[in-house]
């Protein structure tokens, strides 16, 4: 059951690429910051998998609650940066 | 191999196959806010498939608990990001794409 898991988290990783692609190469700074919050929303998931494979659930669970809790703040704070800005194209 | 573990391993291929999903989207369309769409497919499948497959996998614990949580944190969340960078996208002057065009 765990090399399941590590392949999980070996295909997770592979697919968190093309969003790493749309943050270097995004158009517009929307662009960046949506595929900023897919990697982040991304997070939390490959972590606990990772505490899985090292049989230390209960401390990476705390960890991956509190990632996603940061992320979330990031992307609204970025969210309301980017908008005060005001700066299309 | 028991009957849990095929169940668990049915969620992880589906959360897999959404995040596959929503990486293809977020290469090939064609504005913020169709990419913004297709980041509410991660949000919603991707990844609670990917927790609940582990909290399944964990059995009935504290630390499954708390995986619940954060999926239910995720669904509340998730609409309110979307409303928000769409929003700023909007205002800051962003034009929805509207077919035609060139190809992105």
């Amino acid at each position: 059951m765990s090399t399941a898991f590590l392949l999980a988290v070996v295909a997770m990783i592979l697919l968190a690429v093309p969003y790493l692609v749309r943050v270097a190469a995004g158009p517009t700074v929307f662009d960046r910051v949506v595929a900023l919050n897919g990697v982040g929303t991304k997070v939390p998931a490959l972590v606990l998998l990772v505490g899985l494979l090292y049989d230390r659930v209960d401390m990476f669970v705390d960890i991956a609650l509190s990632l996603f809790l940061l992320n979330l703040v990031l992307t609204l704070l970025l969210a309301r940066y980017v908008r005060e800005k005001g700066s299309a194209t | 191999m028991t009957v849990l573990d095929g169940v668990v391993l049915l969620l992880l291929v589906g959360g897999l196959f959404f995040q596959g999903v929503a990486a293809l989207g977020l290469v090939r369309f064609p504005d913020v806010f169709s990419r913004l769409h297709v980041t509410g497919v991660l949000d919603t499948l991707g990844m609670p498939l990917v927790l609940l497959a582990v909290a399944i996998h964990l059995g009935p614990t504290l630390a499954s608990g708390k995986l619940l949580l954060v999926i239910a944190l995720l669904y509340l969340t998730s609409p309110l990001v979307g409303h928000l960078l769409s929003r700023a996208a909007l205002e800051s002057g962003m034009k929805p794409w509207s077919g035609g065009g060139s190809d992105p």
